[in-house]
């Protein structure tokens, strides 16, 4: 039994084997999901991120917040009851990249949108300590100084237009004034607060 | 999930196990039966490779594997997506709902009869107040503090002073549609100076120690009068109608020095207590309102 040697001494024909042992977990698990009803539609209600959310959205990806939080609810019973209705991929479809994230070690955020107010969500940014004793998340007092770059906003919003989200041309048009003379810190409140308000079934 | 990619499912699924199930058997027919000593011929970095048999607690393995995936797949939905959901029935959504039903009808009855119970009896129920006390560190400690003794910007709940009022209705008002205290921003209107006196004729009121000329406090008396009397009342006493805060007394939500007061006065401010309705439903709304209401009533019992 020596013909594996045929594999195992021709570095190219083992490459194509190995592509083609792997790819069936691949063709199996995610090529539907690329053309399913459930995954590439928006769910209803739901709306592209306004210049001033998108501008948080990157903020949120800038400071790493998808470290430490999640953005994806399961559905089981503690959590659902936790922080509301589960995800759904509908909900994610104008997400690039989404930020589901895989390690929690503050609180989901994915329904976190309007639970708490705009100045909660600017002390605990500042300090999570003076709202949350016990917290151990960093402090961002930073995001009150820095402006956001206006000048990119309608880049930002043009790419994401060309990958099928439904930005019109007044949107893109008005994306620079919109974020004019923001802070960082208004972006991602801005962005925080909108997350999982689609979904208006909350329990 | 369309026919078609049901059935590329289905056929990739047991394409690839029948390609393994083939690589195995193929494999462990054409193998000698005996160990040797013979090797398989390469060489590397003078290592060789004995051309022995597959051991068998390793065929057992593989074999275990595929028995366990072709039982899983009989099982539960996934080798036929939307045509075949396994026998068992299982889905993810539909564990949750069983769940929440079983919780339910554990729960919901002793729900039910609180809700049904006035906040004021509920005083007499440690264990409803415990219930919701629980309810109260999962939502409301973030703002209000774990021990009700909130922070600045966010009201101290277990002081007597309350600024959309502290019957238990009102209580509930508050948690279940929640509230908004708008102070306009007074800075444009008033000036630099006309914020400095209303400050200074604002802190006095409250008695505290106030470094201004009276010329200044009756200028801040008179503006007070056109501007803040609407919300403040007169006498300062607040409205909670609108949620306005008395300002004669010792609770200064937003502080109390005088860059503060004039802080508030310049640029306004915006208290945002959320609705927990939608949230929480009518019944944990009802249960946490007796906590909160209980936390005032425990310390107007020991003066």
């Amino acid at each position: 039994m020596l013909n594996h040697e045929i594999f195992e001494k021709n570095i190219g024909l083992m490459v194509v084997g190995v592509i083609f042992a792997i790819s069936f977990g691949g063709l199996v698990e995610i090529v539907p999901l690329f053309n399913l009803k459930e995954t590439t539609e928006p769910v209803e209600g739901l709306k592209p991120y306004t210049a001033l959310e998108l501008e948080g959205r990157d903020v949120y990806i800038k400071e790493g917040c998808v470290g430490c939080h999640s953005q994806m609810i399961r559905p089981l019973r503690a959590e659902v009851e936790r922080y509301g209705h589960y995800s759904v991929a509908g909900e994610s479809v104008y997400d690039y990249p989404f930020l589901w994230g895989s390690k929690r070690t503050g609180p989901d955020l994915a329904r976190v949108g309007q639970r708490y107010s705009d100045e909660w969500h600017r002390a605990h940014l500042i300090n999570p300590r003076d709202v949350v004793p016990a917290s151990i998340m960093p402090a961002y007092p930073h995001l009150s100084e820095n402006l956001i770059d206006s000048s990119v906003t309608p880049k930002k919003l043009q790419a994401l237009k060309t990958l099928g989200v439904p930005y019109t041309e007044e949107q893109i048009a008005s994306a620079s004034s919109d974020v004019q003379g923001k802070t960082e810190m208004d972006a991602l409140i801005a962005y925080l607060q909108g997350l999982g308000t689609a979904l208006t079934q909350k329990r | 999930m369309s026919s078609f990619w049901s059935g590329w499912v289905l056929v990739l699924t047991l394409a690839c196990l029948a390609l393994v199930v083939f690589v195995l058997f193929s494999t462990w027919k054409v193998q000698r039966k005996d160990t040797t000593e013979d090797t398989v011929g390469h060489e590397f970095d003078g290592i060789t490779e004995y051309d022995n048999p597959m051991p068998m607690w390793w065929i057992g393995l593989f074999l275990g594997t595929l028995i366990f995936g072709a039982v899983y797949l009989v099982l539960y939905p996934g080798i036929w997506p939307g045509k075949f959901d396994g026998i068992l029935g299982w889905s993810s959504t539909g564990e949750l709902k069983a769940d929440q039903e079983k919780h339910a009808r554990q729960y919901q009855p002793i729900f039910e009869q609180y809700a049904a119970t006035s906040i004021e009896e509920l005083q007499e129920n440690p264990k409803a107040l415990a219930m919701g006390k629980r309810i109260f560190l999962n939502n409301c400690a973030l703002c209000h503090g774990s021990d009700a003794g909130g922070a600045f910007g966010f009201p101290q709940l277990t002081d007597h002073d309350w600024l959309w009022g502290g019957s238990p209705d009102e209580i509930k008002m508050s948690v279940l549609n929640g509230r908004n205290g708008q102070m306009p921003a007074w800075g444009p209107v008033l000036g630099d100076k006309g914020v400095r006196d209303v400050a200074s004729y604002v802190r006095s009121m409250s008695g505290l120690d106030v470094k201004a000329d009276q010329s200044a406090l009756d200028n801040g008396k008179a503006l007070y009068a056109t501007t803040c009397a609407v919300c403040h009342g007169n006498e300062g006493k607040g409205n909670k109608m609108f949620g306005a805060p008395n300002l004669t007394d010792d609770t200064w939500l937003y502080g109390n020095s005088q860059t503060l007061v004039e802080y508030t006065i310049r640029k306004g401010r915006n208290g945002v207590m959320p609705p927990w309705n939608e949230v929480l439903g009518p019944e944990k709304v009802h249960l946490v309102s007796a906590y909160v209401y209980s936390l005032s009533q425990e310390e107007k019992a020991a003066e």
